[in-house]
C-alpha cells in the first residue's frame, strides 16, 4: 500500500466577482483538477508549479485542512478529513507561511507543549529534540521567545516542531521561502539527512528548484490544478528537450562551424573562438575527439541543463509542451 | 517535563484521540497553561485590562438601577425581581464571553493561519482555539456577574425549595452554555461570509441586552423573534419566574422556567453541528 494515494482529487471554490455596481456573479474556480498520484514509503517528492497552480491546496487536502470537492485521498491508509485527529498523530506539517509555535513563549516551551499535544513519551521526545538541536543548531535560541526569532531560526524551530512526534510523513509547504542562503542550506541539509534515514516520507512544495535538485529524486510539476510532469529531473530534461552543452574554447577561429554527428552547434561566440555544442546523441568524448582533429583546443567545459529554464518554458506553455513528442 | 511515562505514547496509534480521554485533557490543560504564561508576559496591561473589563458589566446593572430611579415597576416586575433577571443574564453572558467569546475572532484566526495550524494537530479545533486565545482578563466580569446574581438571589425574598435551589445552581451554567452556543453559531457564519461580524454582534450582544430585562417590556415580532425564535427567553426570564414563584404574564406554563437546561443542551448540539459543517466548508487562504 502506498503511503499517499490520490485518485481524481479535485477542489473547487466558488468566488463572487463584481459584475456591476450591485450585482455579483458566482463563479467556480477549479484549484485542483483531478490529481492522481501515489507516493511510496520513504520517497521524497518535490512539487513545483506557478503561484495558484494548486500545490498548497493539494497539500491541505492531504493534511485534512480542506475537504476535497471530489475524488479520493488516503494518507497512511486514513481519510484526511474524516480521520483528521488520528492522521495528525502520524504526519508532520510545516507551512512556510504559518506557524505551529507559540509566539510569546520561548521556543523550548513550544516543544514541551507539543509533547503534550501529540502525547509523546518524555524519553522519545527528549531523544528527538536532542537530535534536532544538534542537526539544526537550536541551542543558541532555545530560550528566546518565538516572536524575537529570525525567519531562519523560526523555520528551524518549525521543522523540529513537526518532527518531535516521529511522523511517518512530513509535508512541507515552501519550507525555504524567504530564507537566506545559510538557512536554506541548513534546512536542505537537515531534510537530506532525514531522507537518507529512509523511514520518513517527504512531500514538499517549493519555488526554489535547488531544493528539489538537492532533495528529491521524483519531481511533480503541477499547473492549472493538473499534474503535467511526474518523474525524475533527468526525465523532465529529456522530455522537454533540454540538453547538456559542451563549450569549446579554441586557439583560433575555424573558417566555418564544424559539423559533428549528434552534437549540433548552438552558438558561436568570441569571433568564432568559442563554440557551444548541444549533446544530442554524441558523448562529450566524441565531441572532443571530433574537434581535436580540426583544431587546437584551449579549454573544454560542460554546462548542465538549466532546470529553471525548462520550468519557465513549461509554465508559459504547458499544453504545447505536453503535446510535444 | 514531569509526568514521565504516564502519557500513552505514539505507539498507541489505533485509538482515536478525543476530548474525553486523559491524555487529551492533559493536552488541553497544557494549552491553557501556555495561554496563561503568554498573557503573563504582558503583566501590567493584564492588570489594567482585568480592572477595565468590569466596567462593561457594571454598566448593565447601573442601567437597570437608573431605570428604577424613575419607575417602581418595569414590565410588571419590581427592582428586586428584575435584578434576578439581570443577574442570570450577566453571570451567564460574562462566563460564556470568558470561555467562548473570542471565537468571534475566527476570521482573524483564518487570516493569520492559526486555523490551519490548529487543524493539523491531533485535537479538536474549537477547544484548541478557545484555549489558545482564552481572554483571562475577562475573568473579572464573570466574577462580577456572579456577585450580582448572588446579591439578587439573596435580596429577592425567594421561597427556597429543593427544586428552586437546584434551578438556581443549574440556570447560570445553562445560560452560559446557551450564550456560548450563540457565540459559536454566529462565528461559523464567517466560514461562508467573512464580513459577518456585525451581524454576529447584533445577535450575541443584542441577546445579552434582551435577556437583561423581563421580556414583558418588549413587544410584537421583536419579542417573538428573540425570546422564542432564538430561545433567549429561557436564559434568564423563565428561570427567574420559576425562582420567584411568579406566573408568566405572557401565559407560558410554569415548567418553562425548568426547561432552561434542556434548551441550553439543544443549543449546544446545534452549535456543535453548525461548527462541524462550517469546518467542512472552510476555504483556508492562499499559499
Amino acid at each position: 500500500m502506498s503511503v499517499i494515494e490520490m485518485d481524481g482529487l479535485r477542489k473547487e471554490f466558488t468566488v463572487r466577482v463584481k459584475a456591476g455596481p450591485l450585482r455579483r456573479e458566482k463563479r467556480t474556480v477549479t484549484a485542483v483538477d483531478g490529481v492522481d498520484l501515489r507516493v511510496e514509503r520513504g520517497e521524497m517528492l518535490g512539487c513545483i508549479g506557478p503561484n495558484g497552480a494548486g500545490k498548497s491546496t493539494t497539500l491541505k487536502m492531504l493534511t485534512g485542512v480542506l475537504t476535497p470537492s471530489a475524488g479520493r485521498a488516503r494518507v497512511c491508509g486514513l481519510r484526511p478529513v474524516a480521520d483528521r485527529t488520528r492522521l495528525a498523530l502520524r504526519i508532520g506539517v510545516v507551512f512556510g507561511q504559518r506557524s505551529q509555535l507559540w509566539w510569546d513563549l520561548p521556543l523550548r516551551d513550544s516543544f514541551d507543549l507539543l509533547r503534550h499535544v501529540y502525547r509523546v513519551r518524555a524519553g522519545e521526545h527528549a531523544a528527538r529534540l536532542a537530535r534536532c538541536r544538534d542537526l539544526l543548531d537550536l541551542d543558541a535560541f532555545l530560550d528566546t521567545p518565538v516572536r524575537q526569532l529570525s525567519l531562519g531560526q523560526r523555520m528551524r524551530g518549525e521543522l523540529t516542531a513537526a518532527l518531535l512526534h516521529g511522523p511517518e510523513v512530513l509535508f512541507l509547504d515552501e519550507p525555504t521561502i524567504g530564507l537566506d542562503v545559510v538557512s536554506k542550506q541548513a534546512v536542505r541539509g537537515f531534510l537530506a539527512e532525514l531522507g537518507r534515514a529512509g523511514d520518513t516520507t517527504l512531500v514538499l512544495t517549493t519555488h526554489d528548484l535547488a531544493d528539489i535538485e538537492r532533495l528529491c529524486r521524483r519531481l511533480v510539476v503541477i499547473d492549472h490544478g493538473r499534474v503535467v510532469h511526474d518523474g525524475s529531473i533527468a526525465e523532465l530534461h529529456r522530455r522537454y528537450g533540454s540538453r547538456r552543452m559542451v563549450v569549446a574554447e579554441l586557439d583560433a577561429a575555424l573558417p566555418e562551424p564544424p559539423v559533428l554527428p549528434g552534437a549540433p552547434v548552438q552558438r558561436v561566440e568570441a569571433d568564432g573562438r568559442r563554440l557551444v555544442f548541444a549533446l544530442e546523441r554524441a558523448s562529450v568524448a566524441e565531441v572532443v575527439a571530433g574537434l581535436a582533429g580540426l583544431t587546437t583546443l584551449r579549454d573544454i567545459s560542460i554546462v548542465e541543463p538549466d532546470i529553471e529554464e525548462v520550468v519557465a518554458r513549461l509554465y508559459r506553455a504547458p499544453a504545447a509542451l505536453m503535446d510535444a513528442p | 517535563m514531569a509526568e514521565r511515562g504516564s502519557a500513552p505514547g505514539v505507539a498507541e496509534r489505533g485509538s482515536a484521540p478525543g476530548v474525553a480521554d486523559l491524555a487529551g485533557l492533559r493536552a488541553y490543560r497544557a494549552l491553557l497553561g501556555a495561554q496563561a504564561r503568554s498573557q503573563a508576559a504582558y503583566r501590567t496591561s493584564f492588570v489594567v485590562d482585568l480592572v477595565g473589563n468590569v466596567g462593561a458589566t457594571v454598566f448593565d446593572v447601573v442601567t437597570v438601577l437608573v431605570i428604577f430611579g424613575v419607575t417602581r415597576e418595569l414590565g410588571g416586575f419590581t427592582l428586586r425581581e428584575t435584578l434576578v433577571v439581570v443577574g442570570l443574564s450577566s453571570c451567564g453572558f460574562a462566563t460564556a464571553d470568558l470561555l467562548v467569546g473570542n471565537i468571534e475572532r475566527l476570521p482573524r484566526y483564518v487570516r493569520t493561519g492559526l486555523f490551519d495550524a490548529v487543524l493539523v494537530r491531533p485535537l479538536g479545533a474549537l477547544p484548541q482555539l478557545l484555549l489558545m486565545d482564552l481572554p483571562l482578563r475577562k475573568l473579572s466580569r464573570a466574577v462580577f456577574g456572579l456577585a450580582v446574581l448572588l446579591f439578587a438571589l439573596v435580596s429577592a425574598d425567594i421561597d427556597w425549595t429543593p427544586g428552586r435551589v437546584a434551578l438556581a445552581v443549574a440556570a447560570p451554567p445553562a445560560a452560559a452554555v446557551f450564550f456560548g452556543s450563540v457565540f459559536v453559531m454566529t462565528a461559523t457564519v464567517s466560514f461562508y461570509w467573512v464580513d459577518s461580524g456585525e451581524l454576529a454582534n447584533a445577535v450575541t450582544y443584542g441577546g445579552r441586552d434582551f435577556t437583561s430585562y423581563p421580556i414583558t417590556v418588549y413587544g410584537g415580532w421583536f419579542r417573538a423573534l428573540f425570546a422564542y425564535g432564538m430561545g433567549f427567553a429561557f436564559v434568564s426570564y423563565h428561570p427567574a419566574l420559576a425562582l420567584l414563584g411568579r406566573a408568566d404574564p405572557l401565559g407560558l406554563p410554569s415548567w418553562a422556567g425548568w426547561a432552561a437546561p434542556g434548551v441550553a443542551v439543544v443549543a449546544a448540539a446545534l452549535a456543535a453541528l453548525a461548527w462541524r459543517v462550517g469546518v467542512r466548508h472552510y476555504r483556508s487562504t492562499g499559499s
